[in-house]
């Protein structure tokens, strides 16, 4: 435990120093996008890589928090800060009573359910014109602030973000060495024999689905403050496979694996812009050799091809 | 008038004091364009446009003896992407005013940050919230949506035509476009009597057809961009309907016909810009000489069509051109001589800002067509 | 008197504008359904021989238009000769994409292999972008564009082609899996691989196999429908989507539960254009299929299975 939190400490002194290396510019802005996704990874991995039930429509909640946040201090004037728990709590209890008949489901029946969800809350997005602007999108929400400190600019917005991000990789740590995660992780092992031994199984999924949910609302919420503009195709369908392709590529149910990911596939079209129209290509072809040569992810991908590598030299020697 | 006068002097001034430290310097202008993703037929044109035109401007030594450099990057239609290549522009590559972004939706997210940075953009999106009201620093060169809903209301009361179905795409243009027909067609006294939507990725929309020819309008009204009205186009030939059918400037291109087919195209009526129908044009219409010089260099560039949608990147430079030429070239001088560009001939219209407009262009940069025999030809 | 029967032929036209208008829905609906199959059934057949639901389906519906294109335009090809050699060439690709990247991977877990076939998705689609460009393009319908009415709706042609087409492999499906040697073994891997290997099948060629097959199957949907629908390099992402929906609600049958999902998505999207709201159609179909769902969480043609554990 002492060197988890060790290591976490390590990592948030990271995350707070390099601001000072990249000097205001840009690519600050960037790292503020890896915050928000990590966020929407670690939510996704408390509910794919513990519980291994998939979700193929986590982006719509993450739209939700971002339009409910919107909706509730442009239109109804709120507090951002008041918007921010509500919308969390209303998409909580939306994924509570949805997550009942959807997680009842598995397999790929599950992938398509929360799939459908994911679609359908995109295209409420889309048609409630009135209340969400409808694709034009929804403008003018205002930056979150504190006090005499408005977060407008992005150094102060990175901070800010990061701070979410590092309280939800704390909690994604507790959760991971609590009674509950072991319960998960129970029913990602076998469903059956979890409830067996006492695990309330359809209830914790559905505990763990929707907060799993109020994280990525908690996530929108951010976005929504810090972009000020908001429209549906930030939501589809394409985020929410882009989500599971950070948890997935990052490392399915360990801390890190997630911010890996999410860092990775937010950094990756940055370093590719230099390669025009090849870059949808070279990002493709790399998806593919990653899991071809990373099976456990990159949390796992490293450490595993060191081994291997002294495996073949130890080899070399014995011969 | 007052406030165009001291632009006038303080450009004068400046060039005199700084002329020479100025002309060895070199203006960087940033492009956002959606090169690639669902907007790519509207970024693509644009992109290439402009880097046509700033290796033109340097060759001819640039402007005011400044070479352009021109930093452009890849939004792939995503407001996201916009904004943080926006901020990369202004902060990175410290670019003096930004051309684009391509599509209405990227833009609302770029205006935010150019406000706040003080760098003048010119959108290139069509969408009318983008200078209405105007903002300090954003301009946009495609005609307001309401300008071609104007053109086509017009052209239907002379027709006698006064109940319209509509049926528009669920995207940022065709919401806007949407949002306008309501508007207008009430003000004027036309009926909407269905308002149908399609999905941007739709392959067939004959259930929406079959329930508009139940309803029997005058006309319908489709908003949207390729390839969906090329779609729709063939479904209403497929269905029999015989209603008038009006399509958007949006599909104001070759490529329109080329999809849906000559024959099922013929009839079809729409406002579009004069690029399209540049060879029908007078010898004294004043766009004429340009247009025809726009078509020539982009096909000897490019060996494709030139499209309204690269256009728009021509207009925008043509106005930072015109501003750097006429103020200098830091963004507060060329955001100001935007503002004060007067009767600037351009590919989409003939553009005269003010400080509450922010957009310059009115009814005269639409002509209505009807596609005969595969051809544009004009509709009287 | 004349009141009433004025009235009652108003009803009348009213009742037989209103058939006319359902039939309409029906038949767009049908045929945009039989194309949703084509690619669920390309779905199942991968997913049955080697567990992998082929995020990249819809890519091979893309290349069939695509290629077909190519062979007409680049190549100067008939268009008979153009289809066969369109299918031909996105066999090979689905081929390869086996060969080079499912079968060397060494953890194959349904969910690396869920994001393999994505990153793979992405890739064909990026290729295809780079070697034929953004446009979207036309291809010529297989037998003229005069339309056919039937009792008051009207279809074209090629409608016709895609509801005839699409019987006639669900029919060649049917036979292979039953009637055939390496049908019955591909059939034999479906439900257990290792005892089918035990009893002799060469596993690794049905995997080969059934990609060849759904690629084939996957390519000809995208050749029959792109005259209608016209084709560009980003055309298989919805069209895969609904077809992996059409696949799951025919519980991941390669016969005919499957068409049934197929049909049903398409019916279902067609009507609730028609009746309900143009905007809400998508999510109408969805929303029906969730319930259906929820009521019948083994899918809708499935039997409830006791989990061995």
């Amino acid at each position: 435990m002492k060197r988890e939190l060790l290591k976490f400490l390590a990592f948030a002194l990271f995350v707070c120093l390099v601001p000072l290396a990249c000097r205001g510019g840009y690519l600050i802005n960037v790292l503020l996008f890896v915050g928000i996704n990590t966020m929407l990874a670690i939510a996704l991995n408390l509910l794919l890589g513990y519980a291994g039930q998939i979700s193929l429509g986590h982006a719509g909640f993450f739209g939700l928090g971002a339009y409910l946040s919107g909706i509730l201090t442009v239109t109804y004037g709120w507090n951002p800060w008041l918007a921010m728990p509500a919308a969390a709590a209303l998409v909580g209890c939306l994924a509570g009573l949805l997550g009942f008949p959807i997680l009842k489901l598995r397999g790929h029946y599950l992938a398509m359910a929360t799939l459908g969800m994911g679609i359908i809350i995109y295209i409420v997005f889309n048609e409630t014109i009135e209340l969400t602007g409808g694709p034009s999108g929804l403008s003018g929400i205002a930056n979150l602030s504190i006090g005499s400190l408005t977060f407008d600019s992005d150094c102060k917005n990175y901070y800010l973000v990061w701070f979410f991000a590092l309280v939800t990789v704390l909690f994604s740590l507790n959760v991971a060495n609590s009674r509950i995660g072991r319960a998960l992780k129970a029913i990602n092992d076998s469903e059956v024999a979890a409830r067996v031994v006492g695990v309330n199984a359809r209830l914790l999924k559905v505990q763990i689905f929707a907060l799993s949910a109020i994280i990525c609302s908690l996530a929108g919420s951010l976005y929504a403050h810090c972009m000020t503009f908001i429209s549906p195709a930030s939501f589809g369908f394409n985020f929410s496979v882009e989500l599971l392709t950070m948890v997935v590529i990052g490392g399915l149910g360990s801390v890190y694996g997630p911010f890996l990911g999410a860092a990775l596939l937010t950094l990756l079209p940055e370093i590719l812009r230099g390669a025009n129209d090849y870059d949808i290509v070279i990002y493709g072809a790399l998806l593919v050799l990653m899991v071809m040569f990373m099976p456990g992810g990159l949390v796992r991908g490293f450490p595993e091809l060191r081994r291997r590598l002294a495996k073949r030299k130890g080899g070399v020697e014995h011969a | 008038m007052r406030r165009r006068f001291v632009g006038m002097v303080s450009g004068l001034t400046v060039m005199l004091f700084c002329g020479s430290a100025l002309a060895a310097g070199t203006i960087k202008i940033g492009g956002l364009f959606a090169v690639t993703g669902p907007a790519s037929f509207l970024g693509d044109p644009g992109k290439k446009t402009f880097e046509l035109l700033v290796k033109k401007a340097n060759e001819n030594g640039g402007i005011n003896g400044m070479k352009l450099e021109a930093v452009i990057y890849d939004t792939g239609g995503d407001a996201t992407k916009a904004v943080q290549l926006a901020t990369k522009l202004i902060k990175d590559d410290k670019v003096s005013v930004i051309l684009g972004p391509t599509t209405t939706g990227e833009s609302m997210a770029v205006i935010p940050v150019a406000e706040r940075e003080k760098i003048p953009m010119i959108s290139c999106g069509a969408g009318v919230k983008i200078t209405e009201p105007a903002k300090h620093c954003v301009f946009k060169t495609p005609a307001n949506d309401h300008v071609a809903v104007e053109k086509i209301l017009g052209y239907m009361a002379g027709k006698k035509q006064k109940t319209i179905a509509l049926l528009t795409v669920t995207d940022g243009f065709g919401a806007s476009g949407r949002e306008q027909l309501k508007l207008l067609a009430k003000q004027k006294g036309f009926t909407i009597l269905a308002d149908e939507v399609y999905g941007p990725k739709d392959t067939d929309m004959t259930a929406q057809l079959t329930k508009i020819r139940s309803i029997k309008p005058d006309a319908i009204i489709c908003w949207g961009t390729n390839p969906g009205p090329a779609v729709i186009t063939r479904n209403v030939k497929q269905l029999g309907i015989k209603t008038p059918l009006y399509m958007s400037h949006g599909v104001a291109s070759k490529e329109y016909i080329r999809l849906a087919g000559a024959a099922a195209a013929e009839g079809i009526i729409l406002p579009t810009g004069k690029l399209a129908i540049y060879n029908f044009l007078s010898k004294s219409d004043p766009q004429a000489k340009l247009l025809k010089e726009y078509v020539q260099q982009y096909y000897e560039a490019y060996h494709e069509e030139a499209s309204t949608f690269g256009g728009y990147a021509y207009d925008a430079f043509q106005l930072i051109s015109n501003a750097i030429k006429t103020g200098g070239g830091t963004p507060e001088q060329i955001r100001t001589g935007i503002e004060h560009a007067s009767k600037l001939v351009s590919v989409s219209g003939i553009f005269t800002m003010s400080p509450k407009d922010h957009n310059g262009l009115d009814l005269s940069a639409f002509e209505m067509v009807r596609i005969t025999n595969g051809e544009w030809a004009l509709a009287r | 008197m004349g009141k009433g029967r004025g009235e009652s032929l108003l009803v009348e036209t009213g009742y037989s504008m209103q058939f006319s208008q359902i039939l309409q829905y029906l038949l767009s609906g049908l045929s945009i359904g039989a194309i949703y199959a084509l690619i669920g059934v390309g779905f199942s057949i991968i997913y049955n021989a080697t567990g992998i639901i082929n995020f990249a389906q819809g890519e091979f519906v893309m290349l069939g238009g695509m290629l077909t294109l190519f062979f007409l335009e680049m190549l100067k090809f008939p268009l008979w000769l153009a289809i066969p050699c369109a299918i031909a060439a996105s066999t090979a690709a689905g081929i390869l994409f086996e060969r080079l990247a499912i079968r060397p991977l060494r953890r194959p877990t349904p969910i690396n292999l869920v994001i393999l076939t994505i990153g793979g998705s992405i890739l064909i689609r990026g290729l295809a972008m780079l070697v034929w460009g953004k446009d979207t393009h036309a291809i010529p319908s297989f037998s003229g564009d005069e339309p056919i009415s039937i009792g008051g709706a009207t279809i074209l042609p090629q409608h016709l082609w895609i509801l005839g087409v699409t019987l006639l492999m669900v029919s060649v499906n049917k036979f292979y899996f039953n009637r055939t040697i390496s049908g019955k073994a591909m059939r034999a891997c479906a439900y257990n691989r290792r005892a089918a290997s035990l009893v002799g099948i060469d596993v690794r060629r049905m995997v080969m196999l059934s990609f060849a097959i759904s690629s084939a199957m996957g390519a000809v949907a995208g050749i029959i429908v792109a005259p209608l629908t016209m084709v560009a390099y980003d055309v298989g992402g919805m069209l895969g989507l609904k077809g992996f929906c059409a696949a799951i609600v025919g519980g991941m049958s390669s016969g005919i539960p499957t068409v049934m999902g197929g049909l049903i998505l398409g019916v279902l999207e067609s009507m609730g254009a028609g009746l309900i709201s143009s905007g809400y159609k998508d999510a109408i179909a969805f929303i029906v299929l969730l319930l259906l769902l929820f009521l019948r969480p083994q899918g809708l043609f499935g039997k409830p299975e006791s989990e061995r554990v």
